[in-house]
């Protein structure tokens, strides 16, 4: 990794907590993590581990009584945790573009795919009307939608499912944001859209320089797209690395196991790998490492003591089996 | 069971099964707008046999008509066309199939309590006579599928997507079926618990002798299940045959497109094919072939005549005018 260059975002140890009638639910718990210029860091995790919170909490999109209990959110040399609702809004689609799962629900059906985009633009770069609009096209093109001056007339339901990710796409890089939080991109499209849409997240982030930080539950778009990967458990950072090594030699048992029960293309089997149990809920996560009830390696120290992120050669783990020793 | 003696013969024969939807705009639009009634042929021509003891998967894209034909096969649609034949099952009649749904949150009735719910299928095919016979059927397959009898007190809510996944399955077996469609039934499942419960259907396949129509448009999860794989586009099936033979050589340029698109988290960053295109829609389907306009290969004879299905010397079935045998 090129440390050199000043990470777009870094995550310092935060905390997100939810009050509620049962008490209080710690949703993401001293998460820590940096992504650089051009780099796509992946999130995975079950659903409710906290890859969606994690996305939500850095653009200030958390639902109330949800709130960052602890930790610093630093987009470049700002702080951005801590602003007011008006200061995130300007930041909000000038300096973080979103990508949303349903592309059917993230654009208005109301209006032409051109005003939208010319919308933004005009809102966060102070354009004139006919500059916007020729932005708006040159996007549209960017994101390889064909003939883009007829397309930027059409409204959103003459786009079919593919070509609408391709829009929201455009809207999340209308202001050439820094980075770019795409959550599920994907997962409503089928598997060859599927390949479109991800080769065209990755070119246009590597041209244009742009972080992005993709939340999904799918390790094949992972190891297709991501640079980096960090592995969420009941919100908790459990394992941060390298693609390969993380898909090649994961340290976790969590993610072991998580690796092993995906079907293989190669050698079918007669039997999957599967983790027992369900992971534990977010009000009653139990003392010490969160995966131990279901880990088949635990020791008592992992029953006493919670792991905290170890670091080792490129990646880092929280399990003590790496500690060097015994759990 | 003595189902799995009996492999060569097939439990389910499908032959030239046709549906078709009446999609036309209300009669009065019709009338001031000049439209012409629509219709929208969701499965045209499709023959296939599941063998008995089993597992014949459908995959293919969204709109391609695979969760139709599971809908055809369980009697919720009528077909238009074409016929269904069941194989007798151990007592003689026809084998009877039951159903387990996509989504695990919708598919089971939220007012009731979980031991109502697997019990509704017994009551309805008085399969047991008195209360405690249907209560002790229940505590017994909610340990076939991994719950403990306390489970049946509580409410869907109470449980997580895999373990209302595991109750949609304790409910179609409740019916003591001999066959179960599986409409993507675990596309709405994270990894780890998809895991789960497919080793389960497995384990359940092994011990009742179950046949199973499996639909999945995940390809992985499909070899994992499957003997036969039937591939579907816009309709039709354009190449069926023995899993381990379509996945080392697919025939079809579509069965090929689907392979490639698939990502392997054994090579990251591979360089993949994108292919180009996407499904056009089934209310104009074009000329000749179906896939033409997105195919590679394709010639002018494939924008202008249909395909034949052509039986191959390893028994695949392709609808491919440019397929070669050997």
């Amino acid at each position: 990794m090129a440390e050199a260059q000043q990470a777009v975002l870094e995550v310092r140890s935060l905390k997100v907590e939810f009050p509620g009638r049962r008490g209080v639910a710690t949703a993401l718990s001293d998460v820590s993590l940096s992504i650089s210029p051009g780099e796509i860091l992946g999130v995975v995790g079950e659903s409710g581990a906290g890859k969606s919170m994690t996305g939500l909490a850095i653009q200030g999109l958390l639902e109330r009584p949800g709130h960052i209990a602890e930790g610093e959110i630093w987009l470049a040399d700002r702080r951005i945790d801590n602003l007011g609702d008006s200061e995130m809004e300007k930041i909000r689609g000038r300096e973080i573009g979103a990508i949303f799962q349903d592309p059917l629900t993230s654009l208005n059906p109301l209006f032409t795919v051109g005003a939208q985009l010319t919308e933004t633009i005009r809102q966060h770069l102070g354009m004139s009307k006919a500059e916007a609009r020729a932005r708006a096209i040159s996007l549209l093109k960017d994101v390889g939608i064909p003939s883009p001056e007829e397309r930027v007339n059409q409204y959103p339901h003459q786009f079919s499912g593919g070509m609408r990710q391709r829009v929201v796409i455009a809207l999340a890089l209308a202001a050439s944001p820094k980075l770019i939080i795409a959550d599920e991109p994907t997962t409503a499209l089928d598997v060859s859209i599927q390949a479109q849409i991800t080769s065209l997240l990755r070119k246009l982030c590597k041209e244009k320089g742009t972080a992005v930080m993709l939340v999904t539950h799918d390790m094949g778009v992972i190891a297709e797209t991501a640079d980096r990967v960090a592995v969420l458990y009941a919100g908790r950072l459990i394992e941060i690395g390298p693609v390969e090594q993380l898909l090649r030699a994961p340290q976790h048992p969590y993610t072991r196991g998580l690796m092993a029960s995906i079907p293989a293309l190669g050698a079918r089997v007669e039997r999957l790998n599967q983790i027992d149990g369900s992971m534990p809920r977010l009000d009653a996560i139990p003392p010490g490492c969160a995966f131990n009830p279901r880990c088949k390696e635990a020791g008592p120290r992992c029953i006493r003591e919670q792991p905290g992120l170890m670091p080792d050669g490129t990646g880092a783990s929280a399990c003590w089996l790496n500690a060097g020793g015994t759990a | 069971m003595t189902a799995m003696t009996a492999q060569k013969t097939s439990a389910l024969a499908v032959s030239r099964l046709v549906k078709t939807f009446d999609v036309s705009a209300p009669w009065l639009n019709r009338v001031v707008e000049r439209k012409p009634r629509q219709f929208l042929q969701a499965v045209s021509d499709i023959s296939f046999d599941v063998p008995m003891g089993g597992c014949l998967s459908l995959v293919g894209e969204s709109g391609c008509g695979k969760s139709t034909v599971a809908r055809l096969v369980t009697g919720l649609y009528k077909p238009n066309g074409g016929e269904m034949r069941f194989a007798p099952g151990h007592d003689g009649k026809p084998l009877s199939a039951q159903m387990i749904f996509q989504d695990p949150y919708a598919s089971l009735n939220p007012r009731w309590r979980v031991k109502n719910i697997i019990a509704e299928p017994i009551r309805e095919l008085k399969l047991r006579k008195t209360r405690a016979e249907i209560d002790d059927r229940v505590t017994e397959l909610l340990k076939t599928v991994g719950l403990s009898a306390s489970d049946g007190d509580k409410f869907p809510h109470e449980f997580s997507g895999g373990q209302r996944q595991r109750i949609s399955i304790a409910r179609a077996l409740a019916g003591e079926p001999e066959f179960l469609v599986c409409d993507e039934p675990t596309s709405a499942l994270d990894v780890s618990v998809q895991a789960q419960v497919l080793n389960l259907m497995r384990r359940l396949q092994d011990q009742f002798g179950l046949t199973f129509l499996f639909i999945s448009h995940d390809m992985s999860v499909v070899r994992h299940m499957s003997d036969r794989i039937a591939v579907m586009y816009l309709g039709r099936i354009v190449e069926e045959g023995e899993t381990e033979a379509l996945f080392a050589r697919p025939r079809h340029p579509y069965t090929q497109l689907l392979l490639q698109t698939i990502p392997n988290i054994e090579k990251p960053h591979r360089d993949r094919v994108v292919a180009a295109g996407e499904v056009p829609s089934p209310l104009k389907p074009p000329s000749g072939c179906p896939f033409h306009p997105r195919c590679p290969i394709a010639t002018a004879r494939c924008s202008a005549e249909l395909p034949e299905v052509r039986t191959f010397s390893s028994g695949t079935r392709v609808a491919c005018h440019l397929a070669e045998d050997p």
